[in-house]
C-alpha cells in the first residue's frame, strides 16, 4: 500500500513539478523505460468547450485546452503516444459545415499518432471520410474492417508498430458491427469481421512475429453490454485475449472512475480504459519497463 | 526455480522503496537487502536468457480537461475563422426552453423524446397530407438519434444541430398493425425510451405488451398505419428490421433538424406536454 502511495507521489512530482529526471530509475539502479499513452474517444466534433450552463459538463472539454494538457505532458515525458478510439466525427455544426476537416487538422496539430474508426466516422459515407484523410497527418488502423472493395483500400492498415526508447509498441484497431447501425449506402462494401477472432490473430502476430513489447488495441466496440453479455465488447475482448496489454475503448461513451483491470485467457492483467466522450477527459496510462533482467509477469504492479 | 528467485528480488526492491518512507525495522531491511544482493547475483548466474524489457509498473489516470488549463492561443486562432461562419449562421436566439431537455431522464419516456416525436408528427403531417392526401398516425424515432441535451434557457439553431446533427430526413412508412406490435416488442426488449407519438401501450409485470393503442383506438393487426420516422430507421437502422417491411415509403425530404428549427422559429417558448404513453405494471 505504501509503495503504491509512493509511486503515486513520484508520478505526481514528475508531471506537476516538471522534474522529468526524477523517474523510478533515480532511486533504483534498475534501468527503467517509461512509455506514456494518452488517449481520447468519441470526441464527436466537440471543438469548443461546453458552455458554462451545460447541465453535465459545464466549462469542460475544448480542443485548445486539450492541446495545453498534452503539451504539458510532452514537456516532462519523452516517450508519448497519443491515440483516439474513434467517432471523431459528428455532434456539432463543425462537422455539418466542414465535414471533419477541422477535427483532423486540430488532431494533427496536437500530434496524434494513430486512431481507429468509429461508426460515426462513416456518417458522410466512406467517400466523405476518404475526402478528409489528406488533412490527417496521423494514420488510421482497423483490423476487422475489410476495406478491400472500397475507396479506403490500403489507406487503413490493420496495425501500426511504433518504436520508442528501443521498445516496440504494436497498436491495432477494432470496429463495431456496421449492419443495423450504419446505413449500408454509407459504409458500402466494407466487410465486418468478428473482432474477437481477428484480435486473437493480430495479437499473436504482434507478439510472436513482430516481437512487440507492448500490445495495444484501439477499440470502438463499446465497453460492455449488460443485456447482451456475449456481444463483442472491450470486456469480452480482454477476457478472450492473450497478449493485449491495454484496450483503449470507445463507442459507449463510458465514463469510468478509473481504468478497469480484467484477466485475460491466461489469468494475466489487461487494462481497459475509456474516457467518456466529447474530449471532456484525457486518458493517461504509463508503462514502466524494466530491462535489468527477466522479471516474471507476476511482478507487475498496477497503480490506478 | 528461477521464477522464485526473481519473485524474491522483486519483493526486495519493494522493501527498498519502503525504506525511504518508513525507517522502522531498518535493520531487518538492511539484512534483507544483503540477502537480496546474493539472490540477485544468483539469478544472474542462472540466467542465460537475453535481456528483455518487461512491464513492471502500470499507472493509469484520467485528466479532466477544464478551465484550470489555459487554452492554447494558436489553436483558438486556428479555429476562429471556422467558428465565425457558424456563429453568424446559428447564434440567433429563436425561442426559450422552459426546462432542460435530457434523454436520460425517465425510464420509458424522456421529456426530449416526447417533445421531438410530437413536433415531428405535427410538422410532417401537413407535408404528407398535401402530397398524398393521407394522415400520419404515429411517429417513432430512436433514442440514440438524440445526440445532446438542450439546457434550460434561450435556444438557437445551434441547439438543433447539436441535438440532431445527422442529415436524416422525415420518411413516412406504410405499415400493418403487425409491424407496430413488432416495434412494441422491440421497445420492451431494448428497454430504451425510444420517442413515440400517437402510440400507447402497457408493459405487464412479466414484460409483455398489452393495450396497444393507436391514437386512442386498439391496434388492428391487419390495418394499414402511416408511421413517420427518419430515413436511417426506415432502412433498418438500430436493428429496427420491421420498418423494412413497409409496403410504401414516402421521403418527405424534410430534415428532422429543420423541423426542430422551424418549430423554434414558430414559437416563443418550447411547449412540453406531459402524456403517459408507456405504462408499466409492477
Amino acid at each position: 500500500m505504501k509503495r503504491r502511495d509512493f509511486i503515486k507521489r513520484t508520478a505526481a512530482g514528475t508531471t506537476l513539478l516538471g522534474l522529468g529526471g526524477l523517474s523510478l530509475s533515480s532511486f533504483d539502479s534498475v534501468d527503467v523505460k517509461k512509455i506514456t499513452i494518452l488517449h481520447t474517444n468519441d470526441t464527436h466534433s466537440q471543438i469548443d468547450p461546453f458552455p458554462s450552463n451545460h447541465p453535465k459538463n459545464p466549462n469542460m472539454g475544448g480542443v485548445a485546452r486539450r492541446a495545453a494538457v498534452i503539451e504539458q505532458i510532452r514537456k516532462t515525458e519523452e516517450n508519448v503516444l497519443l491515440f483516439d478510439a474513434g467517432d471523431i466525427f459528428q455532434g456539432t455544426p463543425y462537422f455539418n459545415y466542414y465535414g471533419g476537416e477541422l477535427e483532423f487538422k486540430l488532431m494533427s496539430m496536437m500530434k496524434y499518432d494513430l486512431a481507429t474508426m468509429g461508426n460515426h466516422d462513416f456518417d458522410n459515407g466512406i467517400d466523405g471520410f476518404f475526402a478528409q484523410l489528406p488533412f490527417a497527418k496521423f494514420d488510421f488502423v482497423s483490423a476487422n474492417y475489410d476495406f478491400k472493395n472500397t475507396i479506403l483500400n490500403t489507406h487503413v492498415k490493420p496495425y501500426k508498430i511504433f518504436k520508442k526508447a528501443g521498445l516496440k509498441i504494436g497498436v491495432f484497431g477494432l470496429g463495431i458491427e456496421l449492419k443495423g447501425l450504419v446505413d449500408k449506402k454509407l459504409y458500402k462494401e466494407t466487410v465486418y469481421n468478428n473482432p474477437i477472432e481477428v484480435a486473437q490473430d493480430i495479437e499473436k502476430q504482434l507478439k510472436e512475429v513482430e516481437k512487440c513489447d507492448l500490445v495495444i488495441c484501439l477499440s470502438h466496440l463499446g465497453f460492455n453490454y449488460k443485456n447482451e453479455p456475449e456481444k463483442p465488447s472491450d470486456i469480452v475482448l480482454a477476457r478472450k485475449s492473450k497478449y493485449i496489454d491495454l484496450i483503449i475503448g470507445g463507442h459507449t461513451h463510458t465514463f469510468l472512475d478509473k481504468p478497469v483491470v480484467e484477466k485475460n485467457i491466461d489469468g494475466n492483467e489487461v487494462i481497459v480504459n475509456q474516457v467518456g466522450a466529447y474530449g471532456v477527459n484525457l486518458g493517461r496510462i504509463d508503462f514502466f519497463f524494466d530491462n535489468k533482467m527477466n522479471l516474471s509477469s507476476t511482478g507487475k504492479k498496477i497503480v490506478i | 526455480m528461477r521464477l522464485a528467485i526473481f519473485e524474491t528480488r522483486l519483493n526486495l526492491s519493494r522493501f527498498d522503496w519502503h525504506d525511504k518512507c518508513n525507517c522502522k525495522n531498518k535493520n531487518r531491511i538492511l539484512q534483507m537487502k544483503h540477502f537480496g544482493l546474493i539472490l540477485t547475483l544468483l539469478a544472474f548466474s542462472f540466467s542465460s536468457v537475453a535481456q528483455q524489457d518487461v512491464v513492471t509498473v502500470i499507472e493509469g489516470k484520467q485528466i479532466n480537461v477544464n478551465d484550470k488549463y489555459t487554452a492554447k492561443a494558436e489553436y483558438e486562432a486556428f479555429i476562429t475563422p471556422y467558428k465565425q461562419k457558424i456563429d453568424k449562421d446559428l447564434n440567433q436566439v429563436l425561442a426559450f426552453n422552459p426546462e432542460t431537455l435530457d434523454k436520460t431522464k425517465g425510464e420509458f419516456q424522456s421529456n426530449v423524446g416526447d417533445f421531438l416525436a410530437r413536433i415531428v408528427l405535427e410538422y410532417s403531417n401537413p407535408v404528407f397530407n398535401k402530397r398524398e392526401n393521407k394522415n400520419i398516425d404515429i411517429c417513432i424515432l430512436n433514442h440514440g438519434g438524440i445526440r445532446a441535451m438542450i439546457p434550460q434557457g434561450d435556444v438557437s439553431a445551434r441547439a438543433a444541430f447539436e441535438m440532431m446533427p445527422f442529415e436524416n430526413y422525415a420518411v413516412v412508412l406504410e405499415l400493418k398493425g403487425e409491424q407496430i406490435v413488432d416495434f412494441v416488442n422491440y421497445f420492451i426488449k431494448e428497454k430504451k425510451p425510444h420517442p413515440i407519438q400517437g402510440l400507447t401501450f402497457t408493459i405487464t409485470a412479466d414484460k409483455k405488451a398489452k393495450d396497444i393503442k393507436v391514437k386512442g383506438e386498439p391496434i388492428d393487426l391487419t390495418k394499414t398505419y402511416y408511421v413517420v420516422t427518419n430515413d436511417y430507421l426506415a432502412n433498418g437502422g438500430d436493428n429496427m428490421g420491421f420498418f423494412t417491411k413497409s409496403t410504401q415509403t414516402y421521403n418527405l425530404e424534410y430534415l428532422l433538424r429543420n423541423i426542430l428549427i422551424d418549430y423554434m422559429k414558430d414559437v416563443d417558448t418550447l411547449k412540453l406536454v406531459n402524456e403517459v404513453k408507456v405504462t408499466q405494471e409492477k
